[in-house]
Protein backbone atom coordinates (compact mmCIF):
# COMPACT_ATOMS: atom_id res chain seq x y z
CA UNK A 1 0.00 0.00 0.00
CA UNK A 2 1.52 3.05 -1.09
CA UNK A 3 0.92 6.35 0.44
CA UNK A 4 -1.48 8.88 -1.49
CA UNK A 5 -2.10 12.64 -2.49
CA UNK A 6 -4.79 13.40 -4.01
CA UNK A 7 -4.51 16.47 -5.33
CA UNK A 8 -7.93 16.23 -8.06
CA UNK A 9 -9.77 19.75 -8.62
CA UNK A 10 -6.53 21.77 -6.96
CA UNK A 11 -4.85 24.69 -8.79
CA UNK A 12 -1.25 26.10 -8.71
CA UNK A 13 0.89 25.36 -6.80
CA UNK A 14 -1.19 23.17 -4.64
CA UNK A 15 -0.52 19.56 -5.94
CA UNK A 16 3.58 20.21 -5.95
CA UNK A 17 3.41 21.24 -1.94
CA UNK A 18 1.18 18.29 -0.97
CA UNK A 19 3.26 16.48 -3.08
CA UNK A 20 6.61 17.78 -1.54
CA UNK A 21 4.97 17.68 1.90
CA UNK A 22 4.63 13.92 1.58
CA UNK A 23 8.05 13.82 -0.02
CA UNK A 24 9.39 14.74 2.43
CA UNK A 25 7.49 13.03 5.58
CA UNK A 26 8.03 9.59 3.85
CA UNK A 27 11.80 9.97 2.04
CA UNK A 28 11.29 6.81 0.66
CA UNK A 29 9.10 4.16 -0.93
CA UNK A 30 6.29 4.78 -3.21
CA UNK A 31 4.01 7.55 -3.63
CA UNK A 32 0.88 8.07 -5.71
CA UNK A 33 -0.51 11.23 -6.86
CA UNK A 34 -4.23 11.73 -7.86
CA UNK A 35 -4.34 14.87 -9.92
CA UNK A 36 -6.82 16.21 -12.88
CA UNK A 37 -5.31 18.66 -15.00
CA UNK A 38 -1.91 18.17 -17.43
CA UNK A 39 -0.60 21.01 -15.83
CA UNK A 40 -0.49 19.09 -12.58
CA UNK A 41 0.83 16.25 -14.21
CA UNK A 42 4.05 17.93 -15.42
CA UNK A 43 4.38 20.04 -12.35
CA UNK A 44 4.38 16.68 -10.12
CA UNK A 45 6.54 14.47 -12.40
CA UNK A 46 8.52 17.61 -12.33
CA UNK A 47 8.88 18.57 -8.83
CA UNK A 48 9.63 15.00 -8.33
CA UNK A 49 12.22 14.20 -10.33
CA UNK A 50 14.17 17.44 -8.84
CA UNK A 51 13.94 15.65 -5.41
CA UNK A 52 15.50 12.55 -6.49
CA UNK A 53 12.27 10.55 -6.85
CA UNK A 54 11.31 8.82 -10.52
CA UNK A 55 8.16 8.81 -12.28
CA UNK A 56 7.62 5.26 -12.36
CA UNK A 57 4.03 5.35 -14.19
CA UNK A 58 1.57 7.65 -15.21
CA UNK A 59 -2.29 6.00 -15.74
CA UNK A 60 -5.10 8.14 -16.98
CA UNK A 61 -7.79 7.54 -14.43
CA UNK A 62 -11.41 9.58 -14.40
CA UNK A 63 -10.58 12.79 -16.25
CA UNK A 64 -7.53 13.33 -14.35
CA UNK A 65 -4.24 11.11 -14.06
CA UNK A 66 -2.58 8.65 -11.67
CA UNK A 67 0.91 9.61 -10.92
CA UNK A 68 3.72 6.90 -9.26
CA UNK A 69 6.63 8.26 -8.01
CA UNK A 70 9.11 6.23 -6.58
CA UNK A 71 12.60 6.27 -3.95
CA UNK A 72 14.62 3.48 -2.83
CA UNK B 1 7.80 14.90 -29.38
CA UNK B 2 5.68 18.47 -29.52
CA UNK B 3 4.43 18.15 -26.39
CA UNK B 4 7.32 17.05 -24.63
CA UNK B 5 9.22 20.38 -26.23
CA UNK B 6 6.70 22.27 -24.62
CA UNK B 7 7.08 21.16 -21.26
CA UNK B 8 11.21 21.28 -21.49
CA UNK B 9 12.90 24.39 -20.48
CA UNK B 10 13.90 25.12 -24.27
CA UNK B 11 9.57 25.15 -24.75
CA UNK B 12 9.50 27.68 -21.92
CA UNK B 13 11.92 29.39 -23.20
CA UNK B 14 11.11 30.19 -26.75
CA UNK B 15 7.36 31.32 -25.75
CA UNK B 16 8.89 33.94 -23.47
CA UNK B 17 11.54 34.49 -26.78
CA UNK B 18 8.67 35.24 -28.98
CA UNK B 19 6.48 37.13 -26.75
CA UNK B 20 9.73 39.34 -26.78
CA UNK B 21 9.79 39.58 -30.52
CA UNK B 22 6.13 39.97 -30.88
CA UNK B 23 4.92 42.64 -27.70
CA UNK B 24 7.68 45.36 -29.22
CA UNK B 25 6.56 44.52 -32.43
CA UNK B 26 3.05 45.39 -31.67
CA UNK B 27 4.44 48.64 -29.97
CA UNK B 28 5.95 49.32 -33.70
CA UNK B 29 2.68 48.27 -35.29
CA UNK B 30 0.54 50.57 -33.53
CA UNK B 31 -0.01 49.67 -29.48
CA UNK B 32 1.29 52.37 -27.17
CA UNK B 33 4.52 52.60 -25.73
CA UNK B 34 5.76 49.65 -23.71
CA UNK B 35 2.30 48.44 -24.54
CA UNK B 36 2.52 45.46 -27.16
CA UNK B 37 1.19 43.49 -24.51
CA UNK B 38 -0.83 44.10 -21.40
CA UNK B 39 -2.74 41.98 -19.72
CA UNK B 40 -4.21 44.52 -16.90
CA UNK B 41 -4.16 47.67 -19.40
CA UNK B 42 -5.83 45.81 -22.01
CA UNK B 43 -8.91 44.51 -19.96
CA UNK B 44 -9.34 48.03 -18.85
CA UNK B 45 -9.18 49.15 -22.35
CA UNK B 46 -12.19 46.00 -23.02
CA UNK B 47 -13.97 47.60 -20.05
CA UNK B 48 -13.56 50.76 -22.00
CA UNK B 49 -15.05 49.74 -25.14
CA UNK B 50 -18.02 48.65 -23.32
CA UNK B 51 -19.11 51.35 -21.55
CA UNK B 52 -17.90 49.92 -18.09
CA UNK B 53 -15.96 53.30 -17.09
CA UNK B 54 -15.83 55.96 -19.25
CA UNK B 55 -12.48 57.13 -19.46
CA UNK B 56 -12.48 58.36 -22.80
CA UNK B 57 -8.44 57.63 -23.50
CA UNK B 58 -8.42 53.84 -22.95
CA UNK B 59 -11.28 52.60 -24.63
CA UNK B 60 -10.66 50.19 -27.06
CA UNK B 61 -12.03 45.77 -27.54
CA UNK B 62 -8.49 44.88 -27.49
CA UNK B 63 -7.89 41.19 -29.72
CA UNK B 64 -5.00 40.67 -28.74
CA UNK B 65 -7.02 39.25 -24.99
CA UNK B 66 -9.70 37.68 -27.40
CA UNK B 67 -6.93 35.90 -29.12
CA UNK B 68 -5.59 34.99 -25.83
CA UNK B 69 -8.81 32.92 -24.43
CA UNK B 70 -9.15 31.54 -28.35
CA UNK B 71 -5.87 30.89 -28.97
CA UNK B 72 -5.81 28.42 -25.60
CA UNK B 73 -8.61 27.04 -26.52
CA UNK B 74 -7.65 25.87 -29.90
CA UNK B 75 -4.70 24.61 -28.14
CA UNK B 76 -6.46 22.43 -25.48
CA UNK B 77 -8.69 20.81 -28.02
CA UNK B 78 -5.93 19.89 -30.29
CA UNK B 79 -3.75 18.46 -27.81
CA UNK B 80 -6.97 16.80 -25.66
CA UNK B 81 -6.42 19.15 -22.79
CA UNK B 82 -10.03 21.04 -22.43
CA UNK B 83 -11.16 20.27 -19.13
CA UNK B 84 -14.19 21.96 -18.01
CA UNK B 85 -14.04 22.68 -14.43
CA UNK B 86 -15.00 25.05 -11.52
CA UNK B 87 -16.32 25.82 -8.30
CA UNK B 88 -13.67 26.49 -6.47
CA UNK B 89 -14.13 29.71 -4.42
CA UNK B 90 -15.54 31.60 -7.62
CA UNK B 91 -16.37 34.66 -5.41
CA UNK B 92 -12.69 34.76 -3.87
CA UNK B 93 -11.24 35.02 -7.41
CA UNK B 94 -13.57 37.55 -8.68
CA UNK B 95 -12.62 39.57 -5.61
CA UNK B 96 -9.03 38.76 -6.36
CA UNK B 97 -8.93 39.84 -9.97
CA UNK B 98 -10.53 43.23 -9.04
CA UNK B 99 -8.43 43.65 -6.81
CA UNK B 100 -5.12 42.84 -9.10
CA UNK B 101 -6.83 45.18 -11.42
CA UNK B 102 -7.05 47.75 -9.14
CA UNK B 103 -2.98 47.64 -7.92
CA UNK B 104 -1.80 47.18 -11.65
CA UNK B 105 -3.39 50.04 -12.66
CA UNK B 106 -1.69 51.93 -10.06
CA UNK B 107 1.76 50.66 -11.29
CA UNK B 108 0.44 51.32 -15.11
CA UNK B 109 0.88 47.85 -15.80
CA UNK B 110 0.31 44.03 -15.10
CA UNK B 111 3.34 41.88 -14.98
CA UNK B 112 3.53 41.18 -18.63
CA UNK B 113 3.86 44.99 -18.84
CA UNK B 114 6.27 45.40 -16.22
CA UNK B 115 8.47 43.37 -17.78
CA UNK B 116 8.21 45.29 -21.11
CA UNK B 117 8.66 48.62 -19.52
CA UNK B 118 11.84 47.50 -17.94
CA UNK B 119 13.07 46.59 -21.33
CA UNK B 120 12.06 48.98 -22.70
CA UNK B 121 14.56 51.03 -20.38
CA UNK B 122 11.41 52.64 -18.25
CA UNK B 123 13.47 52.25 -14.81
CA UNK B 124 10.13 53.14 -13.14
CA UNK B 125 9.48 49.86 -13.61
CA UNK B 126 11.60 48.47 -10.97
CA UNK B 127 10.10 49.76 -8.34
CA UNK B 128 6.79 47.71 -10.10
CA UNK B 129 9.20 44.31 -10.55
CA UNK B 130 10.23 44.69 -6.53
CA UNK B 131 6.50 45.54 -5.82
CA UNK B 132 4.98 42.16 -7.46
CA UNK B 133 7.92 39.94 -6.09
CA UNK B 134 7.33 41.54 -2.70
CA UNK B 135 3.49 41.42 -3.45
CA UNK B 136 4.07 37.13 -4.75
CA UNK B 137 6.30 36.45 -1.70
CA UNK B 138 3.85 37.52 0.96
CA UNK B 139 1.46 34.89 -1.26
CA UNK B 140 4.38 31.81 -0.64
CA UNK B 141 4.15 32.53 2.75
CA UNK B 142 0.44 32.10 2.95
CA UNK B 143 0.71 29.09 0.87
CA UNK B 144 3.40 27.29 3.00
CA UNK B 145 1.06 28.07 6.03
CA UNK B 146 -1.81 26.41 4.03
CA UNK B 147 -3.84 28.36 1.94
CA UNK B 148 -6.07 26.96 -0.36
CA UNK B 149 -9.19 27.72 -2.69
CA UNK B 150 -10.69 24.52 -2.04
CA UNK B 151 -11.35 22.07 -4.78
CA UNK B 152 -12.77 22.75 -8.16
CA UNK B 153 -15.29 19.96 -10.00
CA UNK B 154 -15.19 18.37 -12.90
CA UNK B 155 -18.34 20.00 -14.79
CA UNK B 156 -20.77 20.51 -18.05
CA UNK B 157 -18.32 21.21 -21.36
CA UNK B 158 -20.48 24.12 -21.92
CA UNK B 159 -19.25 25.75 -18.47
CA UNK B 160 -16.00 25.78 -19.83
CA UNK B 161 -17.02 27.40 -22.87
CA UNK B 162 -19.13 30.30 -21.70
CA UNK B 163 -15.62 32.32 -21.10
CA UNK B 164 -14.07 31.68 -24.85
CA UNK B 165 -18.01 32.48 -26.22
CA UNK B 166 -17.38 35.94 -24.08
CA UNK B 167 -14.48 36.54 -26.43
CA UNK B 168 -16.34 35.36 -29.46
CA UNK B 169 -19.35 38.02 -29.00
CA UNK B 170 -16.62 40.26 -28.79
CA UNK B 171 -14.77 40.15 -31.62
CA UNK B 172 -18.25 39.71 -33.58
CA UNK B 173 -18.90 43.21 -31.87
CA UNK B 174 -15.76 44.51 -33.45
CA UNK B 175 -16.69 43.33 -37.27
CA UNK B 176 -20.10 45.03 -36.26
CA UNK B 177 -19.01 48.07 -34.92
CA UNK B 178 -15.85 49.17 -36.54
CA UNK B 179 -13.75 51.94 -35.38
CA UNK B 180 -15.29 54.98 -37.57
CA UNK B 181 -12.41 57.76 -38.07
CA UNK B 182 -12.73 61.04 -35.35
CA UNK B 183 -15.38 59.24 -33.92
CA UNK B 184 -15.62 57.73 -29.95
CA UNK B 185 -18.89 55.55 -30.71
CA UNK B 186 -19.45 52.94 -33.32
CA UNK B 187 -22.47 51.13 -32.04
CA UNK B 188 -22.62 49.90 -28.93
CA UNK B 189 -18.86 50.24 -28.28
CA UNK B 190 -16.66 52.73 -27.41
CA UNK B 191 -13.69 54.15 -29.47
CA UNK B 192 -11.00 56.21 -27.63
CA UNK B 193 -9.95 59.21 -30.14
CA UNK B 194 -6.61 60.06 -28.29
CA UNK B 195 -4.68 58.65 -25.60
CA UNK B 196 -3.50 55.27 -25.16
CA UNK B 197 -7.18 53.50 -26.51
CA UNK B 198 -6.35 55.23 -29.80
CA UNK B 199 -3.12 53.58 -30.08
CA UNK B 200 -3.17 49.97 -31.75
CA UNK B 201 -1.86 47.35 -34.20
CA UNK B 202 -4.08 46.56 -37.10
CA UNK B 203 -7.45 44.09 -35.88
CA UNK B 204 -5.98 40.89 -38.04
CA UNK B 205 -2.63 41.49 -36.98
CA UNK B 206 -3.13 41.85 -33.12
CA UNK B 207 -5.57 38.67 -32.79
CA UNK B 208 -3.10 36.56 -34.80
CA UNK B 209 -0.13 37.43 -32.38
CA UNK B 210 -2.69 36.75 -29.82
CA UNK B 211 -3.67 33.52 -30.97
CA UNK B 212 -0.49 32.42 -31.32
CA UNK B 213 0.36 33.19 -27.84
CA UNK B 214 -2.37 31.76 -26.79
CA UNK B 215 -1.71 28.67 -28.13
CA UNK B 216 2.23 28.45 -27.05
CA UNK B 217 1.36 29.96 -23.35
CA UNK B 218 -1.44 27.08 -22.56
CA UNK B 219 1.04 24.32 -24.21
CA UNK B 220 4.17 25.54 -22.12
CA UNK B 221 1.89 27.46 -19.08
CA UNK B 222 3.73 30.36 -19.23
CA UNK B 223 2.66 32.72 -16.06
CA UNK B 224 4.40 35.22 -14.97
CA UNK B 225 3.60 35.10 -10.95
CA UNK B 226 4.48 31.54 -10.84
CA UNK B 227 8.10 32.42 -12.18
CA UNK B 228 8.73 34.18 -9.08
CA UNK B 229 6.57 32.08 -7.12
CA UNK B 230 8.50 28.78 -7.95
CA UNK B 231 11.52 30.53 -7.79
CA UNK B 232 10.45 31.20 -3.83
CA UNK B 233 8.45 28.25 -3.00
CA UNK B 234 10.16 25.48 -4.51
CA UNK B 235 13.95 27.05 -5.99
CA UNK B 236 12.61 26.13 -8.80
CA UNK B 237 13.26 27.60 -12.35
CA UNK B 238 11.45 26.55 -14.86
CA UNK B 239 8.73 29.17 -15.66
CA UNK B 240 11.70 32.02 -14.36
CA UNK B 241 13.52 30.92 -17.42
CA UNK B 242 10.96 32.05 -19.56
CA UNK B 243 10.75 35.49 -18.18
CA UNK B 244 13.95 36.14 -18.30
CA UNK B 245 14.03 35.18 -22.32
CA UNK B 246 11.18 37.41 -22.28
CA UNK B 247 12.79 40.84 -21.09
CA UNK B 248 16.07 39.80 -22.37
CA UNK B 249 14.67 39.57 -25.80
CA UNK B 250 12.06 42.29 -25.53
CA UNK B 251 15.51 44.47 -24.41
CA UNK B 252 17.13 43.16 -28.35
CA UNK B 253 14.19 43.53 -29.90
CA UNK B 254 13.71 47.43 -28.77
CA UNK B 255 17.43 48.28 -29.22
CA UNK B 256 16.75 46.90 -32.74
CA UNK B 257 13.18 48.89 -33.18
CA UNK B 258 15.02 52.01 -31.36
CA UNK B 259 12.66 51.40 -28.91
CA UNK B 260 14.90 51.49 -26.03
CA UNK B 261 14.59 54.82 -24.11
CA UNK B 262 16.10 54.86 -20.81
CA UNK B 263 15.24 57.08 -18.12
CA UNK B 264 12.81 57.53 -15.02
CA UNK B 265 11.08 60.86 -16.20
CA UNK B 266 8.47 60.98 -19.60
CA UNK B 267 8.10 57.96 -19.92
CA UNK B 268 5.02 56.04 -21.87
CA UNK B 269 1.83 55.63 -19.87
CA UNK B 270 3.71 55.84 -16.77
CA UNK B 271 4.25 58.03 -13.68
CA UNK B 272 7.26 58.56 -11.15
CA UNK B 273 6.08 57.91 -7.75
CA UNK B 274 8.14 54.95 -6.39
CA UNK B 275 6.49 53.70 -3.85
CA UNK B 276 3.01 53.59 -4.96
CA UNK B 277 4.55 51.54 -8.44
CA UNK B 278 5.72 49.44 -5.60
CA UNK B 279 2.32 49.41 -3.53
CA UNK B 280 0.40 48.97 -6.72
CA UNK B 281 2.30 45.63 -7.10
CA UNK B 282 2.60 44.19 -4.22
CA UNK B 283 -1.15 44.30 -4.31
CA UNK B 284 -1.39 42.84 -7.85
CA UNK B 285 1.54 40.21 -6.93
CA UNK B 286 -0.35 39.24 -3.64
CA UNK B 287 -3.99 38.82 -5.70
CA UNK B 288 -2.40 36.83 -8.39
CA UNK B 289 -0.74 34.69 -5.95
CA UNK B 290 -3.37 34.02 -4.00
CA UNK B 291 -5.40 33.55 -6.95
CA UNK B 292 -3.04 30.92 -8.63
CA UNK B 293 -1.74 32.70 -11.64
CA UNK B 294 -0.90 36.08 -13.36
CA UNK B 295 -3.19 37.64 -15.24
CA UNK B 296 -1.98 36.49 -19.13
CA UNK B 297 -2.41 32.57 -17.30
CA UNK B 298 -5.63 33.62 -16.31
CA UNK B 299 -6.83 34.06 -19.64
CA UNK B 300 -5.12 30.94 -21.12
CA UNK B 301 -6.71 28.66 -18.01
CA UNK B 302 -9.80 30.05 -18.87
CA UNK B 303 -9.52 29.33 -22.80
CA UNK B 304 -8.79 25.44 -21.70
CA UNK B 305 -12.13 25.06 -19.41
CA UNK B 306 -11.47 26.29 -16.10
CA UNK B 307 -14.55 28.48 -15.57
CA UNK B 308 -13.03 30.30 -11.69
CA UNK B 309 -10.09 31.40 -13.89
CA UNK B 310 -12.73 32.93 -15.99
CA UNK B 311 -14.03 34.45 -13.27
CA UNK B 312 -11.21 36.09 -12.25
CA UNK B 313 -10.98 37.64 -15.81
CA UNK B 314 -14.77 39.18 -14.95
CA UNK B 315 -13.33 40.51 -11.99
CA UNK B 316 -10.35 41.92 -13.59
CA UNK B 317 -12.44 43.64 -16.16
CA UNK B 318 -14.79 45.05 -13.41
CA UNK B 319 -12.23 46.35 -10.81
CA UNK B 320 -10.81 48.10 -13.90
CA UNK B 321 -14.46 49.63 -14.44
CA UNK B 322 -14.06 50.70 -10.69
CA UNK B 323 -10.48 51.86 -11.21
CA UNK B 324 -11.50 54.43 -13.59
CA UNK B 325 -14.81 55.03 -12.11
CA UNK B 326 -13.50 55.65 -8.36
CA UNK B 327 -10.41 57.67 -9.83
CA UNK B 328 -8.21 54.77 -8.33
CA UNK B 329 -5.92 54.60 -11.36
CA UNK B 330 -2.81 56.35 -11.71
CA UNK B 331 -2.21 58.35 -15.11
CA UNK B 332 0.89 60.07 -16.20
CA UNK B 333 0.85 62.70 -13.81
CA UNK B 334 0.70 60.04 -10.62
CA UNK B 335 -1.74 57.99 -8.53
CA UNK B 336 -5.58 58.67 -8.62
CA UNK B 337 -7.63 60.76 -6.21
CA UNK B 338 -7.86 57.74 -4.35
CA UNK B 339 -5.57 55.27 -5.56
CA UNK B 340 -3.66 54.74 -2.36
CA UNK B 341 -6.81 54.10 -0.17
CA UNK B 342 -7.75 51.29 -2.92
CA UNK B 343 -3.83 49.76 -2.74
CA UNK B 344 -4.74 49.72 1.20
CA UNK B 345 -7.79 48.69 1.54
CA UNK B 346 -7.37 46.03 -1.10
CA UNK B 347 -4.13 45.26 0.94
CA UNK B 348 -6.36 44.47 4.10
CA UNK B 349 -8.66 42.53 1.85
CA UNK B 350 -6.02 40.51 0.18
CA UNK B 351 -4.39 39.52 4.27
CA UNK B 352 -8.56 38.89 4.93
CA UNK B 353 -8.41 35.98 2.54
CA UNK B 354 -4.90 34.46 3.18
CA UNK B 355 -5.63 34.39 6.92
CA UNK B 356 -8.85 33.09 6.87
CA UNK B 357 -8.79 30.73 4.30
CA UNK B 358 -6.30 27.98 5.35
CA UNK B 359 -8.98 25.25 6.19
CA UNK B 360 -7.39 21.47 5.59
CA UNK B 361 -8.28 19.91 2.44
CA UNK B 362 -10.92 17.37 2.71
Amino acid sequence: MSDMVDARGLSCPQPVLMTMEKINKVKKGEITVLVDTDTSRENVSRAATSQGWKVKKINPEGAGYRIMIWKK
Amino acid sequence: MIRKFFASRWGIISVGAFIGVFAPLLQKWGNPGNMGICVACFERDIAGALGLHRAAVVQYMRPEIIGFVLGALIAAYLFKEFRPRAGSAPIVRFVLGAFAMIGALVFLGCPWRAMLRLAGGDWNAIFGMLGLIGGIWIGTLFLRGGYNLGRAQETHTSVGWLMPLIMLGFLCLMFLYPQVEGQDKSGVLFYSIKGPGALHAPLFIALGVGLAVGILAQRTRFCTMGAFRDLILFRQTHLFSGVVALVVVAFITNLILKQFHPGFANQPVAHTMGLWNFGGMVLAGLAFALAGGCPGRQLFLAGEGDGDAAVFVLGMITGAGFAHNFGLASSPKGVGPHGIAAVIIGLLICLFIGFTMKKKIA
